[in-house]
C-alpha cells in the first residue's frame, strides 16, 4: 500500500505540484489539501509546500496560519502525526507555533536562490531517522526570509533538546559564515519539535530529487518517513 | 451621449499622444467631433504603443511561417508545436519607460505583463528570461537602478513560482538615460486548451476579473510613445504597482478554465486597459462590445469613465464566456477570492459602446479605433560624417596594457563577467524543470514525461548595431542560434522585442529600418519564423538615444535533456577544436568599450549560411556527445571563451593559434577580436576524427588549437594567465562594481 502525503495548498503556494513529484518518485501518494477545508482527507504525512501564501503579505505565514486547514493539521501533528514545513511552509509552522523561532529577511537583504550543503545534526523524527548524524545533504534554497532567529534562552533550550535538525555547511561539513546564505543564528536551517514528528526547514528537498536535477538527497527526507508510517 | 467638445487645444492633444493631424483624421472618419472620453480611447489605442503606426511597415517583413507554427504575431503570444499534442507559446515584451522611472515596480510589472500574455493563451508559464540594459556601474545612480531592477524582476517571478532561468545584462554608458528591461516568458499548453483573445457570440457576457479598478498607469501607453524628459520623475503615477500574489491567484484561475467550454476568449488588460482589451477582442472576432462601467469594481470612488477606461492597473484579465455559464465561470474565481464581474455583452454592431449612468457615454466603430490610426512613416537617413566611419581603426590608440593584462580586465568587465550576483536573486529552478541553470549559452527546461527540453536563449548585439544596424540585427539572431546550438538544441522559433530611440529622428528611423530588414534577412536564412514581438520606441533622454537593441529570443529543442553537455571543459588531455567562422575585428567589441574608445571600425563580419552549416555541426557533436563542452566565441572574443570555459571546468589549457599577430596589432585582434561563427568544443582524443569528419561534411572550417590541462590559461607564445586569476576576475566582475555604495 502507499502512504498518502498531504500536501497544503495555500492561496500563493506554489511548490505543491514539485512536492507532488518528489512525493511519487519518493513511493508515496500527494493529495491535495486545499487550505479552506478543514480536511487531511486521510494523509498519513502533511507537507506544507514553498511559495508565498496569502503574498506574505503582513509577514510571512502571518495569514495561512488561521486557513482552517492549519487547525486539522494542528490536531495531526500535536496526535504525533509526521508534519514537514518547507521554504513557507517552515515559516508558517513557526507562526502557527508548532515550531519555535522566526524567520527573518536574510542578512544580505535580498532573495537568494543556490545550493546549498547541509549538516543533519538531529537523527530522531520521521524524516531525518534513517540518515546518520554528520551526513551532509545538497539542496537549494530559495527564499528571501529566511533567516533564522530565536531569542537566545529559546537557542539553548533547542540545542539542548536535539531540535536543531540542520545546519549549513561547506562541502565536508565544516560551518562558517561563508557558508550561511542568510545570516542563520547557529547556522541553523531546519528545527524540529521536542517530539521530533515536525520538522521545518528553509531548503527545498523537493528540488533535490534526481540526479537531473543536481542531487537526490531530498529523497532521504521522504523514504525515511515513509518507512516509518509504514512500519507503524 | 457627452456632446463632441471643442477643437481641442495642442496641449490637450499632446496629453493624448494625439497630432492635430490624427484630430482631424478621427473626426473625418467618425463624421462628428469626438468627445473627450472618445478622444482619449483613440488617443491611447493610436498611440505608437498599441498600433504600432510607425513600425508595422516594417515587421510585416518578418516571417512568421513554418511547419511548427500554430500561432504566429498578433495574438497574445506566438506558439509553436513540440510534437505530441503540446504546444509552446512565448514572448518577450518591453518594460523600459517605467523601469526608467520606479524601477523596481517599473521591472516587476513588465514580468507580470508578459506571464498574462502567456497565460492568456491557456498556457502555464514554465520560464522567464529578461533582457537589460544599464549605464556604466562606476555610478552610483546606475547601480541603485541594475540593483532595483534586478530586485524587481525577482521579486513578481518568485512571488509567482515561475523560474527565471536565463538572461543577459549590459552595461554600457550608452544607456545611462535610459535602462532596458526587456522579459521573456514561455509557456506550456496542449492542444486543446489554448485559447484565443477573441469576443465571439451576440449576448455573451464579457467578464473582467481579478483587481478592482484604480487609477494607476492612466497614459501608460501614451506615456511609453513618448520621450522621457527631465521631468520624467512626475510620471511616477503613469507606472503601475505590481501584486504577483493576485496574479498568481487570477493565473491559476484562468488555467483552471482554460479546458472548460464555458470560456470563449481571455484577454489580459495591459497597456490602454479596458479600451484595449475590448476592441481587440470584438474586433478579432467580427463583433462588437457594449460595456457598463457602473459594473467595474472600482478602487477608488470618483473615477470618471475616462479614467475606468484607461486604467492600466494590473493584475485583471477580460473573459468572454457563453451564456448561460457564468456562474460556473464565477465559482472558480470564487474559490480563488477574486472578484469577477459582468461588465457587458457582446453585440452585433462592430462597435465600442461604453455606458454609464445609464447613459451611452462613448460609441466608437471598432475598424477607426484598432485600425484608422495614420500610419505613420517618419523620414529617415543614414547618419554622415565621422561619427560612425565603418572604415576606421577600432582602437584610434596604442592599447596601454599587455595582452595578459587586457585579458583579465575582460574578464571582470561586467558585460563578461559571471551572472551569479543577478540569478542568485532569481528563483531559477521553481517547477523542478529546469535542467541548465542561468549563467551558461542557454537555459534547458525538460519537458515533463518526455526526453526532450526547451533550451531558451535571449540575445542583443547594440555596440554592432551602432556601427550597421542591419549587421547588428543579424548578429543577434546569429548569436542566439549559437547558443542554442552549444546545448545541442534545434532552434525552433523567435521572438523580438525593437528597443529603439525617438523615430521622429532620422537617424533612429534608418536604424529602425536597417535592424527590421536584417533580421527579416537572418531569420529567413537560419530558418527561423518570428512568432511575436514588441516595440519600443523613444527611448530617449534629452535628446539623446539609445544605441538600436534588436534583442531576440529564441525558443530550441533538445532531443534528450539527459545527454547536456557541462558547462566547461571535461577532463585534461582532452582535445580543443575551434569550429566555424575565421578572422576576428574590434570594431564594437569589449576590448574598444573598455578602453573608453568611440565605438568605430567595421562590425564583424557574418556569413550567415555558414553559420548555419556551423551551429549544425556543433549541435550535431554536441547530440552525439562527441563534443564534451561547446561554448561560442562572443563579446572578449576567442581568449575571454576560452578562460571561462576553463573557470567553468576548473581546468586549465594550452592553445597555439595558426595565425600570428600582426606587428601593427600585437595580438589584440587575435585574442579579443569578436569575429563571429566560432565555438571552442573540447572533445575527447578519440572523438577528433569524428569532430573533423561532421564538420568537413558540413563544410565547417574546424582546427584543432589545443588541449585542456594545467593550472593556466595559455595561448602560447602571446599570453598565460593563471586559472586561479581568471576565475576571480571573472568573480568579482558585477559583485565587485555592486560592492560600492547605491545613490
Amino acid at each position: 500500500m502507499t502512504w498518502r502525503c498531504g500536501i497544503a495548498v495555500f492561496p500563493g503556494t506554489w511548490s505543491e505540484r514539485d512536492c507532488a513529484h518528489w512525493v511519487e518518485l519518493a513511493g508515496g501518494e500527494p493529495v491535495m489539501l486545499w487550505h479552506a477545508e478543514r480536511e487531511l482527507k486521510g494523509a498519513d504525512l502533511v507537507i506544507l509546500p514553498g511559495g508565498f501564501a496569502h503574498g506574505d503579505y503582513l509577514r510571512t505565514g502571518a495569514i495561512a496560519r488561521f486557513a482552517p486547514l492549519m487547525a486539522a493539521v494542528r490536531e495531526h501533528a500535536l496526535a504525533g502525526g509526521p508534519v514537514l514545513g518547507i521554504c513557507n511552509g517552515f515559516q508558517i509552522l513557526c507562526e502557527a507555533q508548532l515550531l519555535p523561532g522566526a524567520l527573518l529577511r536574510n542578512s544580505c537583504l535580498q532573495f537568494r536562490c543556490q545550493t546549498t550543503h547541509l549538516r543533519v545534526e538531529a537523527t530522531r523524527g520521521p524524516f531525518l531517522s534513517g540518515l546518520e548524524s554528520g551526513r551532509i545533504l545538497t539542496m537549494p534554497i530559495s527564499h528571501g526570509e529566511g533567516r533564522y532567529y530565536a531569542p537566545p534562552e529559546q537557542l539553548l533550550e533547542l540545542e539542548a533538546h536535539g531540535q536543531v535538525a540542520l545546519r549549513y555547511c561547506g562541502p565536508s561539513g565544516e560551518l562558517g559564515d561563508e557558508y550561511n546564505p542568510n545570516g542563520s543564528l547557529q547556522h541553523i536551517a531546519g528545527v524540529m519539535n521536542r517530539e521530533g514528528n515536525v520538522l521545518g526547514m528553509m531548503p527545498h528537498p523537493e528540488r533535490a530529487c534526481e540526479p537531473l536535477l543536481g542531487s537526490e538527497d531530498g529523497l532521504h527526507l521522504l523514504r525515511a518517513a515513509l518507512a516509518l508510517v509504514g512500519a507503524s | 451621449m457627452t456632446a463632441g467638445m471643442a477643437t481641442p487645444s495642442p496641449a490637450q492633444l499632446r496629453e493624448l499622444a494625439l497630432t492635430e493631424e490624427e484630430y482631424h483624421h478621427a473626426v473625418r472618419q467618425l463624421g462628428r467631433v469626438p468627445n473627450q472620453l472618445e478622444l482619449g480611447m483613440l488617443g491611447a489605442l493610436w498611440s505608437e504603443h498599441c498600433s504600432y503606426k510607425t513600425s508595422r511597415r516594417l515587421l510585416s517583413q518578418l516571417s512568421s511561417k513554418g511547419p511548427q507554427v500554430v500561432v504566429g504575431p498578433g495574438e497574445n503570444a506566438g506558439v509553436v508545436d513540440l510534437g505530441e499534442g503540446l504546444l509552446c507559446c512565448f514572448k518577450i515584451e518591453s518594460h523600459n519607460h517605467p523601469s526608467a522611472i520606479e524601477p523596481v515596480q517599473g521591472a516587476a510589472t513588465g514580468v507580470g505583463g508578459i506571464l498574462r500574455d502567456v497565460f492568456a493563451m491557456g498556457a502555464r508559464p514554465v520560464a522567464l528570461l529578461d533582457a537589460l540594459r544599464f549605464g556604466d556601474l562606476t555610478d552610483a545612480a546606475q547601480r541603485h537602478r541594475f540593483a532595483k531592477v534586478v530586485e524587481g524582476v525577482g521579486h513578481y517571478g518568485n512571488c509567482i513560482g515561475v523560474p527565471t532561468v536565463g538572461g543577459e545584462t549590459y552595461f554600457d554608458a550608452a544607456y545611462q538615460g535610459n535602462c532596458l528591461v526587456n522579459a521573456m516568458c514561455v509557456g506550456l499548453v496542449t492542444a486543446p486548451r489554448l485559447l484565443h483573445a477573441v469576443a465571439r457570440g451576440v449576448g455573451n457576457p464579457v467578464l473582467l476579473v481579478g483587481a478592482d479598478t484604480g487609477r494607476d498607469g492612466i497614459h501608460g501607453a501614451t506615456f511609453a510613445s513618448v520621450q522621457l524628459d527631465e521631468g520624467a520623475e512626475e510620471r511616477r503615477p503613469a507606472v503601475q504597482v505590481g501584486n504577483p500574489f493576485l496574479e498568481k491567484c487570477l493565473m491559476e484561475a484562468c488555467l483552471e478554465l482554460a479546458g472548460s467550454s464555458a470560456l470563449v476568449g481571455l484577454q489580459d488588460c495591459g497597456a490602454a486597459g479596458l479600451t484595449s482589451s475590448c476592441a481587440e477582442m470584438a474586433r478579432r472576432g467580427g463583433v462588437g462590445i457594449r460595456l457598463d462601467l457602473d459594473q467595474v469594481a472600482r478602487r477608488e470612488l470618483g473615477m470618471t469613465p475616462y479614467e475606468v477606461m484607461l486604467s492600466e492597473s494590473q493584475e485583471r484579465m477580460v473573459l468572454v464566456v457563453e451564456r448561460g455559464r457564468v456562474e460556473e465561470v464565477r465559482a472558480v474565481f470564487d474559490r480563488w477570492e477574486l472578484r469577477s464581474d459582468v461588465v457587458g455583452e457582446v453585440i452585433s454592431p462592430e462597435e465600442l459602446q461604453i455606458c454609464s449612468g445609464g447613459e451611452m457615454v462613448a460609441r466608437l466603430p471598432l475598424q477607426i479605433l484598432v485600425e484608422g490610426f495614420l500610419p505613420r512613416r517618419p523620414r529617415s537617413a543614414r547618419p554622415e560624417g565621422v561619427a560612425r566611419d565603418l572604415s576606421a581603426p577600432p582602437l584610434a590608440a596604442e592599447v596601454p596594457w599587455t595582452l595578459e593584462e587586457a585579458w583579465l580586465r575582460l574578464l571582470a568587465s561586467p558585460n563578461c563577467a559571471d551572472t551569479s550576483w543577478i540569478y542568485r536573486q532569481y528563483d531559477h529552478q521553481v517547477g523542478d524543470d529546469t535542467v541548465v541553470l542561468p549563467g551558461r549559452d542557454a537555459a534547458v527546461v525538460r519537458l515533463r514525461g518526455r526526453p526532450d527540453g526547451l533550451a531558451l536563449t535571449v540575445d542583443g548585439a547594440h555596440r554592432s548595431s551602432l556601427l550597421d544596424p542591419r549587421r547588428g540585427a543579424q548578429l543577434a539572431v546569429a548569436e542566439a542560434v549559437r547558443n542554442l546550438a552549444c546545448l545541442g538544441a534545434r532552434p525552433l522559433a523567435l521572438t523580438n522585442c525593437l528597443n529603439f530611440g525617438d523615430p521622429d529622428r532620422e537617424e533612429v528611423m534608418w536604424q529602425l529600418e536597417e535592424a527590421v530588414a536584417g533580421l527579416a534577412d537572418a531569420c529567413r536564412q537560419l530558418a527561423l519564423p518570428v512568432v511575436s514581438g514588441n516595440v519600443s520606441l523613444y527611448n530617449d533622454l534629452s535628446g539623446a538615444s539609445i544605441p538600436p537593441t534588436p534583442v531576440v529570443g529564441v525558443v530550441g529543442q533538445v532531443d534528450d535533456v539527459q545527454r547536456l553537455p557541462g558547462p566547461g571543459f571535461a577532463a585534461p588531455g582532452d582535445h580543443i577544436y575551434l569550429v566555424g567562422g575565421e578572422g576576428a575585428g574590434l570594431g564594437g567589441s569589449e576590448l574598444q568599450r573598455l578602453l573608453g574608445e568611440a565605438v568605430l571600425g567595421p562590425p564583424p563580419e557574418l556569413d550567415l549560411e555558414l553559420e548555419r552549416r556551423a551551429s549544425e555541426a556543433v549541435r550535431q557533436l554536441v547530440s552525439e556527445r562527441v563534443a564534451r563542452s561547446a561554448h561560442d566565441c562572443s563579446l572578449g572574443g576567442l581568449a575571454v571563451a576560452l578562460a571561462e570555459c576553463c573557470v567553468e571546468g576548473s581546468l586549465g589549457a594550452v592553445v597555439r593559434l595558426a595565425e600570428a599577430p600582426t606587428p601593427s596589432d600585437g595580438g589584440f585582434d587575435l585574442l579579443f577580436g569578436e569575429g563571429s561563427g566560432r565555438y571552442l568544443l573540447s572533445v575527447e582524443p578519440s572523438g577528433g576524427v569524428r569532430t573533423e569528419e561532421v564538420c568537413s561534411h558540413l563544410g565547417v572550417p574546424c582546427v584543432r588549437v589545443g588541449e585542456v590541462g594545467g593550472d593556466s590559461v595559455e595561448i602560447v607564445g602571446l599570453a598565460q594567465i593563471p586559472l586561479a586569476a581568471a576565475a576571480e576576475a571573472r568573480l568579482k566582475g558585477i559583485a565587485g562594481a555592486m560592492a560600492g555604495p547605491v545613490l
